[in-house]
């Protein structure tokens, strides 16, 4: 039994995300050091400020500033901070209800230990120094003992506002493919390619899936297809896919090995691309290193006949 | 309204990683299973539904691939909720009231393993305000159990016990992953330890309902749906009262939770504080048997942990060990969103 | 059993483009919800329960975004579900909130299906590389051109079809305010000079990447009665799956497909679908599937689907018209064109289509489809209820 494979997996992406109005204002807002709320019908002001009220569903858009000091209403003592979290240090995170708001902000509150925290304690904005229009621009809270903050009363307009964030997000994960592809990756660094004959059906999938799709029952059986099969329809490439390293034109071909019951899909080579055909005999060719065939290239043998094949389009 | 029952339910033995198999091969006997409980084909069923994430794993589309373990062919009648199988459960209910169909194959899946979970659910939060802090799960939950203690709804040695309960009660079911005596460890966000943290792990359940006599004809003891419903709450976890669970009420309410007593619940808390605050949404007094399965704080395979919660009071029905049974299914930071499910056997 | 019947009576959509730079998340469906809600002449307190559906989440890369959206869908307190699978979506989640209504589970449901694709790039989201296997070895282009040209080779259609297929769309489309691509200047010429990507598929052949949102409410015969507008009645629906591969699959008429429709006629009582219904909305992302879907549902024989393209028999003004909003060829953003075909194939039954209006249309077919050709959501709408 094939040690298990397994390989980092990054999913990452800088996600560009235009934001609504009241948002905007937000956002703009911390950039300026303004923290704003938005007062809904009945009169309770909301931060952070969402665009549609909780309540009534309402759009909701009449903008209020609050002051930048406020009180923790619960909070959570982190002393392992994690990546991409607001401080690199251990800190609390906190629901802190900002003074002329009726609800509360989650962020960070930089304190020397969670004895140093408590519900109802007093705190204040500490503002990042370089600030772009982002919930980061708070950097985090910090216990104050001071008088509320008065707000100066700004209206929520300013020049040059933001009409975007970009939020970078990258998870990362440890991908194993199972057993049934395990094996196949295994036969692949022999040099072999073989698929699973479901009991039922008796059918060679290849590459194999663990389980057969039209039965829904665990494939095993090992059996060994090719190295030959027939292309038995394709598609000419004209546009490079990212981060493929293949010249355009290219020939991109459903291909049906010998003793295999379905096509596996692989490039063609070794013959001008607007002379592949359906029907044409190929053979894989193999590169150092390569972990699949990298192209497969035609044998010389007759061209198969459509109804040999018709069945594996 | 057609009456309309469990009659058969499987998981997996739930386990830290499943690294040797892919999600299908890991959730495929499952579905065997209870297939073979009920006699069943796959074309004998009318419809089928699955939960799962795509987020969880990394991989977009991954439920394509779970389909191979059903065998969908001839074509089957077959829809995919991104939720907690729980949701997806729901969705066969509806469609067996319809009365387009008399049968349901639910499933649902979860590998927690390959990625960080707690990371991996900061993705739920408000992309704005809130995502970008990356703000985990367990994180997210301690400041809900801090607003409890604040409260006097309970404190640290409450929640201990609730953990220990918990993994004791497990020792009795041999999916659970962690069974027995479990250190209730170190402070993870404080004021939740290890020990008040579900386990992290993979697993699969399935169950299939059926309507009205073909119910009986399948099971001896089929647990009939009386109720169910779910109901959701603003996303804003400032905007909410985080010491109560008004849509878990709720939807307790509108499923008829409260018309008799149930003599068991089997509550989706995979927090010690959240079972605490469950208990009062949902009014179970002492004299409920609460999570006899272990509950998520033993078992707890992401997208599949609310749906096994309603397997597990179904099959608590099945084995003449209770009468009336409550099962309920989170989803979102907090209990944001609730699910629950009233179930009944026949009079003894 | 007797069901409930289901009536559409209220439908709204944003205009849909290649990136909206203007709206969050929230304010994308918001602006479709808001206008099925006032088209039905309701507000968000009538609605009793909210489905969503929408395509994989790294397109967004928000996970499980119902939770964020609950309060901009006036869903807080009430009952909420997200459906995915994968293309089909848009119809599947059609379908799965007609079933709350038909089954009385609720008497007024919203449904609406979106992507805002452009805060990520759909090609990064639909190609995200996996370890170990064999990277893709053309885009999403690529996956289908194989197929297509198996369709080209088992019928003897003429090249040119596809390029026809494109050419009308996209004519249809400049009659509908909210399709994506508005192209002015467009002649057959030029949908035939265009290069091509993945032969036999040219890039005038292919679909954009849209951001947009579709919504409809769905209600039962009370809610119809109360409605300012004639409703479109749900006739039949029908979701089918088959596995992704599989030794001997069909990929140019796929037997869900197939098996989908039938389903669907069985319950609306078509006996033949060419005579019976008036107009489809289906879901062709690539020219080819015009002719290749005609044959899949039934609305021409095997082998002859490029034969009533080709006569014109499509044609907004042809004796079958299909994809008269433009298609999913004029606008794809991908979890929502599923449900805009079942939308666009109700304004239609409703006489609401302006421009694009198929004149006396009082059947109309909308088809989504998704995966590799895998799984399949249709419904059949009139303007008459079905008989009970």
């Amino acid at each position: 039994m094939p040690e298990v494979l397994k390989a980092p997996l990054a999913v990452e992406f800088p996600f560009t995300r235009s934001v609504g109005p009241v948002q905007s204002a937000f956002l703009t807002g911390l950039r300026e050091r303004v923290v704003l709320g938005v007062r809904t019908r009945d009169g309770r002001t909301l931060v952070p400020p969402v665009e549609y009220d909780p309540v009534t569903a309402e759009e909701i858009h009449d903008l209020v500033e609050v002051a930048p000091t406020g009180t923790v209403t619960t909070w959570a003592w982190n002393h392992e901070p994690r990546r991409g979290q607001p401080l690199d240090t251990p800190f609390a995170w906190v629901l802190v209800r900002l003074d002329g708001a009726d609800t509360a902000l989650l962020h960070a509150l930089d304190a020397p230990g969670p004895d140093a925290v408590r519900t109802g304690m007093r705190v204040r904005v500490r503002w990042a120094e370089e600030r772009t229009g982002a919930i980061t621009d708070i950097g985090c809270f910090e216990p104050y003992e001071g008088e509320p903050a008065q707000p100066t009363g700004h209206t929520g307009e300013f020049a040059d506002a933001i009409t975007g964030i970009v939020a970078p997000a990258r998870l990362d994960y440890t991908y194993s493919p199972g057993r049934a592809q395990s094996a196949f990756i295994h036969a692949l660094s022999g040099r072999r390619t073989v698929g699973e004959r479901c009991p039922s059906c008796r059918k060679v999938y290849v590459p194999p899936r663990g389980a057969c799709p039209t039965c829904g029952v665990a494939t095993a059986e090992q059996v060994e297809v090719g190295p030959r099969g027939t292309v038995t329809t394709y598609c000419i490439v004209n546009i490079k896919a990212k981060n493929l390293d293949i010249e355009v034109p290219y020939v991109y071909a459903h291909i049906a090995l010998d003793g295999a019951d379905l096509a596996l899909h692989g490039r063609i080579g070794g013959i001008p691309y607007d002379q592949v055909r359906m029907g044409l005999r190929v053979e894989p060719v193999w590169t150092e290193g390569g972990r699949f065939p990298d192209h497969y290239r035609p044998t010389g043998e007759p061209d198969a006949e459509y109804d040999a094949y018709k069945e594996l389009l | 309204m057609r009456d309309i029952a469990l009659v058969a339910f499987a998981q997996t033995a739930h386990r830290r990683t499943s690294e040797e198999l892919s999600e299908v091969e890991m959730l495929m006997p499952v579905l065997h299973g209870v297939l073979e409980q009920t006699g069943l084909k796959t074309p004998d069923i009318g419809f089928t539904c699955s939960g799962s994430s795509d987020y969880l794993a990394g991989r977009a589309f991954s439920f394509t691939l779970a389909l191979d373990g059903v065998g969908a062919w001839p074509p089957i009648s077959e829809s995919h909720v991104e939720m907690d199988g729980a949701w997806a459960l729901y969705e066969a209910w509806t469609k067996l009231l319809t009365g387009e169909a008399d049968t349901a194959l639910v499933y649902a899946y979860g590998k927690s393993s390959p990625g960080s979970v707690r990371d991996v659910l900061t993705r739920q939060l408000d992309p704005y305000y809130v995502a970008p802090l990356w703000p985990d799960s367990v994180a997210l939950a301690a400041l809900q159990a801090q607003a409890l203690i604040d409260a006097g709804a309970t404190d640290e040695p409450a929640l201990a016990a609730v953990a220990a309960r918990s993994r004791a009660d497990a020792t009795a079911n041999s999916h659970a992953q962690l069974r027995g005596s479990v250190p209730q460890g170190d402070y993870l966000v404080r004021p939740l330890r290890t020990g008040d943290c579900p386990p992290i792990g993979d697993g699969a359940a399935a169950v299939v309902l059926a309507a009205g006599e073909r119910a009986r004809d399948l099971c001896e003891r089929p647990a009939w749906i009386r109720g169910i419903d779910h109901r959701i709450e603003a996303h804003g976890l400032g905007v909410r009262d985080l010491t109560d669970s008004p849509s878990a009420r709720l939807a307790a309410e509108k499923a008829g939770a409260f018309e008799r007593p149930v003599d068991t619940a089997e509550l989706h808390a995979p927090f010690t504080s959240q079972e605490v605050v469950l208990r009062k949404a949902l009014r179970l007094g002492d004299d409920v048997r609460v999570n006899p399965s272990g509950g998520p704080l033993a078992a707890n395979p992401v997208m599949a942990a609310g749906l096994i919660r309603i397997g597990e009071a179904a099959a608590g029905i099945h084995r003449g060990e209770s009468d009336r049974a409550l099962a309920h299914a989170t989803s979102g930071p907090c209990l944001q969103q609730n699910l629950v499910a009233v179930l009944e056997g026949d009079p003894r | 059993m007797s069901k409930e019947p289901v009536a559409v009576v209220g439908i709204g959509q944003t205009k849909h483009v290649a990136a909206r730079r203007d709206v969050s998340i929230a304010g994308l469906v918001r602006e479709a919800a808001g206008r099925a809600l006032d088209d039905a002449g309701l507000t968000w307190a009538d609605i009793d329960a909210v489905v969503i559906g929408k395509a994989p989440d790294f397109f967004e890369g928000v996970m499980m975004p119902e939770l964020y959206l609950a309060d901009a869908l006036g869903a807080v307190g009430k009952p909420m579900l997200r459906v995915h699978t994968a293309g089909s979506v848009g119809g599947s989640t059609a379908l799965v909130a007609a079933n709350l209504v038909a089954a009385r589970v609720h008497g007024t449901v919203l449904t609406l299906a979106f992507e805002k694709q452009s805060e990520s790039n759909a090609m990064w989201g639909l190609s995200l590389p996996i370890p170990f296997q064999q990277p893709l070895l053309a885009g999403a282009g690529g996956f289908f051109a194989p197929h297509v040209r198996a369709y080209m080779r088992r019928t003897g259609a003429p090249d040119a079809v596809g390029s026809l297929v494109a050419y009308k769309d996209r004519r249809n489309a400049l009659k509908n305010p909210y399709a994506h691509l508005h192209e002015h200047d467009i002649t057959l010429e030029k949908v035939q000079a265009s290069p091509m990507l993945w032969d036999p598929i040219r890039y005038s052949e292919t679909c954009p990447s849209s951001d947009g949102a579709c919504a409809m409410v769905l209600t039962d015969r009370a809610g119809a009665a109360r409605a300012p507008r004639p409703p479109a009645w749900m006739l039949g629906g029908a979701m089918r799956s088959e596995p992704t591969l599989f030794a001997g699959k069909d990929f140019v008429s796929p037997q869900a497909g197939k098996d989908c429709a039938a389903d669907v006629y069985r319950q609306a009582g078509i006996a033949d679908p060419r005579r019976d219904i008036d107009a489809v909305e289906m879901y062709v992302p690539f020219s080819w599937y015009e002719p290749m879907w005609l044959e899949n549902l039934g609305f021409a024989e095997e082998g002859e689907g490029w034969k009533l393209t080709e006569s014109g028999v499509t044609e907004l003004d042809g004796d079958l018209p299909v994809n008269m909003s433009g298609g999913v060829l004029s606008t794809n953003p991908i979890g929502a064109s599923g449900m805009i075909r079942f939308a666009e194939a109700a304004l239609q039954v409703r006489g609401q289509a302006g421009e694009h209006q198929v004149e006396g249309a009082r059947r109309v077919l909308g088809h989504a489809y998704g995966g590799g050709s895998q799984f399949f959501s249709m419904w059949l709408v009139g303007s008459e209820p079905p008989d009970s």
